[in-house]
């Protein structure tokens, strides 16, 4: 205030004066301005001047213009005295950009700096949030050492305040003076602690941010807040999102038992590619115990699963690591399908992301595999996103698809990228030696290269025969004398070595061309690169040993060449090999053993994936992508023996994570209503979801008439579904047909709702069905609006109402609805057929019912009586099962293959209760299970039906069989043969079928 | 997180720095221009950079490098994510997010970087809230200001920033009410020379204009929401509701935003509009090749493809073409080899071709593989897909709003040809 007034009675005359001159200029753009001026100091006496003058429009345009100077890197901080005067200026525009200023330059001046504080004390104070929250920020920034204890004050006074604005604020301050003085980290800690009880989602990023930064092994802080961190995640921002999701994948890791060693033995077909069997073997017996998963695991990784669908790809990344590190295996595919989305985006974001699926793709191929075309490559593509899907490609290889693949290399290699087409050849190497089946197809293919037009190719070809050659030491003599035809006409230093070496080895094998490559060789050793030079000592050194007659004298015109060479690592290996290979009185005792040092079988190269140590770093971090430790970097812990005492986490009030708790004794009811009901209570404008809300589409209104129109179709024996375009009248008949068999089913339903009692907190998405039906009933929908629209309480107790309303209705039209839950609401990865039913309906609203009359399954011609190994006794603790396929219409759903089961006792005492435990079905899978069986006498066996909706996919069905005591996991992969239903059909039906779009 | 941020043009002058911690000399960047000259393209320039003392993150947009500076460990792509926001936020500002723009508004480039991050964790970057703090700058805007002095800085805190919608500024009003929905899809799709497809997919998007007064509760529904296989959401959108009802249901931010992106699957069959047979053929032992291709519609549900326009990537030792297009016209860039055919639209009765000769580099060899195709094309008021918009419902606001729906169809990364043959 008071160098305005100075500034009016001492400038007031030339103030206006250049006021005038800068008008002109500065309005129409500041950059105009700033070309003028460059360093020129007078000009930087124009700003002093303008600063000082008593108009606010020429100190704005003064500011502005040295914005525009920090901006370019240019050094303004001799304006100091002169701009920090204006820290005070009621317009709002120049104390931003002062404000700028300070921030930039106050680490300089730090004298000067500060007398802009008393301003910002004051600020602190201000009734306006912005104004309070903007002085705290500028405060803070401003990294003058002396002012840590005024910084702390208002940081600590900050996190009290009312507006959360400014409580983030604080959280931000926290960090930055801790980087200005770690000294004052305890103190910044409580801070932190206090601020992590914040409510606010505005506050939730910015602290666990700071925590992060101050103290990442305080874990003990989160305990009590980790409920809520989990509920309050969808609302928080995105940002936020990220670095939450990143410390609660941390604390993850060491707060609950590892999810990972239940899944080892079901997921054979994955592990298999990596892991040795009895490896295996060892790992599941020691964790047969049963295993459940802590209620807080599952309600991290639930809360996590909507955020996939962000449109944010680094907190679309941030769930996929966190699913890829702490979610049970056979979840973790869901991350696939929106990883794959992500590589629409921007070059960047495709690179990242496309490393990370390198990775994912080394240890688990089957999650990515029904994506492999969406890693084809393009010609517009830049070379790095080239060689990482080509590094993906290969790694996805298997028996199935390489010879798709193969066809698809073949069009890289000739590709105009060079670079690109070399990397090709390296993957068809890979995939070589990875898969047997195809090694020779490779090893033709890349012969065939050989004669290819460019160089590089040809050089790159020759390198990857050479590994190959070495692996198979079979006879691949021919191959070797095209090669020696090679090094008349191939310049590339790399491939003529490989072919010299390779001559060398295989020596004796081609007797007669070897001597005479070496005599040409030696001819033009001088003008020779160093690398072909060192080979062509290692030839001379092997035919001198095998082929002395022919080679001695040649052998000995090249040692006296390398003695002489300009290289000295030639010279050396000169040297070396003489002594070694040339008789002579000084010879030691090594030179018996010559042949045996340069003929010794050599162990052939690895060809394996670069992104294979990659696994140890967590993904989507800076340190995976570098493949080295980033500084800050934290590690992600291994997953405790024990688990920590889960009570820590239990907070006094805190409704949801009440209703996840394994103690939670209130849901005696209807399980489908009552996740449904969950998903009410979570605040109105959480889109929160997850799988237990994605299965509570099926609320029980709408059951009725699934339950009806599977027991319709199965009666119908149709194979198709019938969906969407069924009417009202329709459904009444069948529920009237449904009566009939109640009494059938009411055991069944209630075993199954006994069931889901028990899995639900292990596995929430583990709801028993049957059918695959797709409709949305109104009665859904009503209730659903209904409740939105009420507060929290009401609802609830609305829901009871319905509760009640319905389940009489339920128990007397549909006995079913238990078992039902609409899978349409989860987005299904599987491979569906190309005429989805339910597309048809959408796009053409065809009543699909007169369709599906024309169709009637006939009975098998043949059955077999193959049956498969479900369980066996020995691992089964003497209980014994096997399954397998009628080849009947299912009777839980027309959907479903019918399975049975034949359980055997071998033990001498009686298995009691035998019963399906928790499944891990994939995504849109849907099993029925059979009723439990009270016991089973020694030596006794009974065979029980099963329903496994596969989704049409051979994706395996992974489920527990438990007895009174143990739990074994066992899992059903049906050959595609029994997915496929006898159908009979008149020519002119098959025609109509076939001729729909 | 962030330190720093340098924008860099592409003949690599530093045209603009911001620090949010300490100062980082600009020398850092040295390490940015060896990776580049490395990388020889543009668009192979690593977006991570390991230095002795930082990371660097980059992006390329719009012929400009975003260079930030990293000392600790971060997510990268949120990094990345965070400056393609940055990029949108200026093209959102100054309808460009070019150097000569950035250059004339630095004033407000530097404000909004400052509201957006603070000590390099991002604050406020949804577009609602930061044209509430700093108004983009109109010409109108700039005459009143400099007329009453008034700035174009807000003094209060937006109430965006404290609700639980963030994305929405509070008090909205128009005298016309309006919500347009503009469904765009793009045909994903790699053709082999015989014609068969080897890979397609359909990427579509709906972007959304929205000019409704007050609080407007919409949903909007689709006659086949299951066509929709994978569906990535503005935040806006209420998932809950879309996974039990695929309804998307949302209270919306004030004017352009995309509400959502999706892709259909690739196991529905695509409909390719288009097909092109082309035949480039060198003959041995002669400087000159012939070179043809026709354009016609394929499965184009019977609308007309328009805005037909093939580029096609010549062998490095094609000198120059002699060509005739029946319609259209087309340029021959020499130094970067690049065809480009601007057809137009097709009319069936006489389909576009392009024929003529070509003229190698003499002496060198025969190049040996036929280049690949890159088309683009829109066909206006069809979604490849089927995708159909039901209804527009709105809740909360008495008025009537102006709805109305657009479809277009283009070509997305549409190649044919697998890298010759």
């Amino acid at each position: 205030m008071s160098s305005n007034s100075f500034a009016y009675s001492e400038q007031s005359g030339g103030g206006e004066a250049t006021e005038l001159g800068q008008e002109a200029t500065s309005t129409i753009s500041p950059s105009g301005a700033f070309g003028l001026f460059s360093s020129d100091l007078k000009k930087n006496e124009d700003l002093k001047q303008m600063l000082e003058s008593n108009k606010d429009s020429a100190k704005l345009d003064a500011m502005k213009r040295i914005v525009g100077m920090i901006a370019k890197g240019k050094n303004a901080s001799e304006l100091f005295p002169a701009v920090v005067k204006n820290v005070a200026s009621k317009n709002i525009e120049i104390k931003k950009l002062v404000y700028v200023y300070l921030v930039r330059y106050a680490e300089e001046q730090q004298d000067l700096a500060l007398l802009s504080i008393s301003t910002f004390q004051r600020a602190l104070k201000d009734s306006n949030q912005l104004i309070r929250a903007s002085a705290l920020r500028v405060l803070s920034s401003i990294r003058v050492p002396i002012i840590v204890p005024i910084m702390m004050l208002a940081i600590k006074e900050a996190s009290a305040d009312l507006s959360p604005y400014v409580r983030k604020n604080a959280a931000h301050a926290i960090q930055k003076l801790y980087s200005l003085d770690p000294e004052q980290k305890e103190m910044l800690i409580e801070v932190i602690e206090k601020l992590l009880k914040d409510k606010s989602t505005l506050v939730a990023g910015s602290v666990v941010m700071a925590f992060e930064e101050v103290c990442p092994d305080r874990i003990d802080l989160i305990h009590k807040n980790y409920r809520k961190l989990c509920n309050l995640l969808v609302d928080v921002e995105e940002w936020g999102q990220v670095v939450i999701i990143h410390m609660l994948t941390r604390y993850a890791r060491t707060q609950f038992l590892s999810p990972w060693k239940e899944e080892d033995g079901l997921e054979d077909d994955e592990k298999n590619f990596y892991d040795s069997d009895d490896e295996q073997k060892e790992k599941t017996d020691k964790t047969k115990k049963s295993y459940t998963m802590d209620p807080d695991h599952r309600l991290l990784i639930r809360n996590t699963k909507p955020l996939l669908q962000s449109r944010n790809a680094a907190v679309v990344m941030a769930v996929a690591q966190l699913y890829w590190h702490i979610s049970p295996k056979s979840e973790v595919g869901i991350i696939s399908k929106s990883l794959v989305r992500l590589l629409r985006s921007n070059r960047e974001v495709q690179y990242i992301v496309l490393q990370n699926i390198a990775t994912m793709s080394i240890q688990r191929k089957g999650m990515f595999e029904p994506y492999l075309k969406s890693f084809y490559v393009r010609s517009t593509d830049p070379t790095m996103i080239k060689t990482l899907k080509l590094e993906i490609l290969t790694n996805l290889a298997n028996e199935a698809n390489i010879s798709t693949l193969l066809r698809e290399f073949q069009t890289y290699v000739k590709s105009q990228d060079k670079e690109f087409a070399a990397a090709t050849i390296q993957a068809i190497g890979r995939c070589a030696t990875n898969i047997s089946e195809v090694t020779d197809t490779c090893l033709n293919g890349l012969v065939c290269l050989l004669s290819n037009r460019d160089e590089i190719v040809v050089a790159e070809s020759v390198v990857v025969i050479k590994k190959l050659l070495q692996m198979q030491p079979a006879q691949h003599g021919e191959i070797i004398k095209h090669m020696a035809k090679l090094l008349d006409s191939i310049t590339i230093p790399v491939a003529r070595a490989s072919i010299l070496w390779l001559i060398g080895e295989n020596c004796e094998r081609v007797p007669k061309i070897a001597p005479d490559v070496l005599r040409k060789m030696a001819k033009g050793f001088t003008s020779e690169d160093d690398l072909v030079k060192l080979q062509i000592l290692n030839l001379g050194a092997k035919l001198y040993l095998t082929n002395s007659k022919q080679t001695k004298l040649l052998t000995q015109y090249i040692l006296n060449l390398g003695k002489y060479d300009q290289n000295y690592d030639i010279r050396d290996r000169t040297r070396f090999i003489r002594q070694l290979i040339v008789p002579n009185e000084k010879s030691g005792a090594l030179s018996k053993y010559a042949k045996k040092i340069f003929l010794a079988q050599k162990p052939a190269p690895l060809l394996e994936s670069p992104f294979k140590d990659r696994d140890h770093f967590q993904l989507g971090t800076l340190s995976h992508t570098l493949n080295t430790k980033a500084a800050g970097y934290l590690e992600l812990s291994n997953w405790p023996e024990v688990a920590p005492d889960p009570s820590v986490r239990n907070v006094e009030v805190i409704e949801l994570a009440k209703e996840w708790t394994p103690a939670g004794k209130a849901k005696k009811e209807n399980p489908a209503q009552k996740f449904y009901s969950e998903s009410e209570e979570e605040e109105d404008s959480s889109d929160s979801s997850s799988d237990s809300d994605s299965d509570s589409g099926s609320a029980s209104g709408e059951q009725d008439e699934q339950g009806g129109s599977s027991e319709d179709s199965s009666e119908d024996s149709s194979s198709e579904p019938q969906s969407d375009s069924e009417s009202a009248s329709e459904v009444g008949d069948k529920r009237a047909a449904k009566r009939n068999s109640k009494s059938k089913w009411k055991r069944d339903s209630e075993d199954g709702e006994n069931e889901n009692e028990k899995s639900r907190t292990s596995d929430s998405s583990s709801a028993d069905s049957s059918s695959v039906e797709e409709s949305s009933s109104d009665s859904e929908s009503e209730s659903e609006s209904e409740s939105e629209s009420e507060s929290r309480k009401v609802t609830k107790e609305k829901e009871k109402k319905t509760k009640q309303d319905i389940n009489p209705l339920t128990k007397d039209v549909s006995l079913l609805d238990l078992d039902d839950f609409n899978p349409v609401s989860t987005p299904v990865a599987l491979p569906t057929p190309a005429f989805s039913p339910s597309l048809i309906a959408d796009l053409e609203g065809l009543n699909l019912s007169t369709t599906s009359s024309v169709i009637s399954v006939s009975t098998p011609v043949f059955v077999p009586v193959k049956t498969h190994v479900l369980l066996h006794r020995m691992s089964g603790k003497g209980l014994a099962a096997h399954y397998f396929f009628p080849r009947q219409p299912c009777i839980f759903g027309d959907k479903m293959v019918s399975i049975q089961v034949t359980l055997n006792n071998t033990t001498d005492r009686k298995i009691e209760n035998i019963h399906i435990g928790g499944k891990k079905l994939p995504i849109g899978m849907q099993m029925h299970v059979f009723n439990p069986i009270e016991s089973l006498e020694p030596e006794g066996s009974i065979t029980v039906s099963v329903g496994i909706d596969f989704c049409d996919s051979t994706q395996t069905a992974s489920f527990q069989l438990c007895t009174k005591d143990d739990c074994f996991n066992v899992s059903i992969q049906p050959p595609v043969g029994e997915l496929l239903l006898p159908v009979a059909m008149s020519e002119k039906d098959f025609k109509k079928e076939q001729g729909r779009p | 997180m962030i330190h720093s941020l340098f924008l860099i043009n592409c003949s690599g002058d530093i045209f603009l720095e911001k620090h949010w911690k300490s100062v980082v000399s600009q020398s850092v960047c040295d390490y940015f221009f060896e990776a580049q000259e490395k990388a020889a393209d543009v668009e192979n320039v690593p977006p991570v950079i390991s230095t002795p003392h930082h990371y660097l993150i980059s992006i390329y947009r719009d012929k400009l490098f975003f260079v930030s500076v990293i000392q600790t460990e971060v997510p990268p792509l949120f990094v990345i994510e965070f400056l393609h926001r940055v990029a949108d936020t200026f093209q959102d500002y100054f309808g460009e997010c070019s150097e000569a723009a950035i250059k004339d508004n630095v004033v407000i480039v530097y404000e909004l970087l400052e509201e957006m991050l603070d000590n390099g964790f991002p604050l406020a970057t949804e577009s609602n809230i930061l044209k509430e703090l700093i108004k983009p700058p109109t010409i109108l805007r700039s005459v009143v200001n400099s007329i009453t002095g008034s700035s174009n800085v807000g003094d209060t805190l937006p109430t965006g920033q404290l609700s639980n919608i963030p994305w929405r500024r509070a008090g909205v009003k128009y005298t016309n009410n309006e919500a347009y929905f503009d469904v765009v899809e793009e045909i994903d799709a790699i053709i082999d020379k015989s014609g068969s497809t080897v890979f397609a997919e359909i990427q579509g998007v709906i972007d959304a204009c929205i000019k409704l007064s007050g609080m407007p509760d919409l949903s909007l529904s689709f006659m086949n929401p299951r066509l929709l296989d994978d569906v990535s959401f503005h935040p806006c959108i209420r998932f809950k509701r879309w996974e039990s009802e695929r309804v998307l249901s949302f209270i919306p931010p004030d004017g352009n935003f995309r509400l959502i992106s999706y892709r259909v699957s690739s196991q529905n069959l695509v409909a390719i509009p288009v097909y092109v047979k082309h035949c480039i053929s060198f003959k041995e032992n002669s400087s000159c090749g012939r070179f043809d291709i026709t354009i016609g519609p394929k499965q184009n549900m019977g609308k007309t493809i328009e805005g037909i326009t093939v580029t096609v990537h010549m062998p490095k030792v094609v000198l120059n073409m002699n060509l005739t297009p029946t319609q259209g016209s087309y340029t021959f860039d020499p130094v970067t080899k690049v065809l480009t055919w601007d057809v137009g639209k097709i009319t069936p009765q006489k389909l576009p071709s392009l024929k003529g000769l070509v003229n190698l580099q003499s002496g060198a060899p025969k190049p040996e593989e036929n280049p690949s195709l890159n088309i683009q094309f829109k066909i206006q008021q069809l979604a490849i897909s089927g995708l159909k918009v039901n209804r527009l419902d709105m809740y909360g606001e008495k008025y009537k709003p102006f709805k109305g729906v657009k479809y277009v169809t283009k070509a997305g990364k549409f190649q044919l040809g697998r890298f010759g043959r």
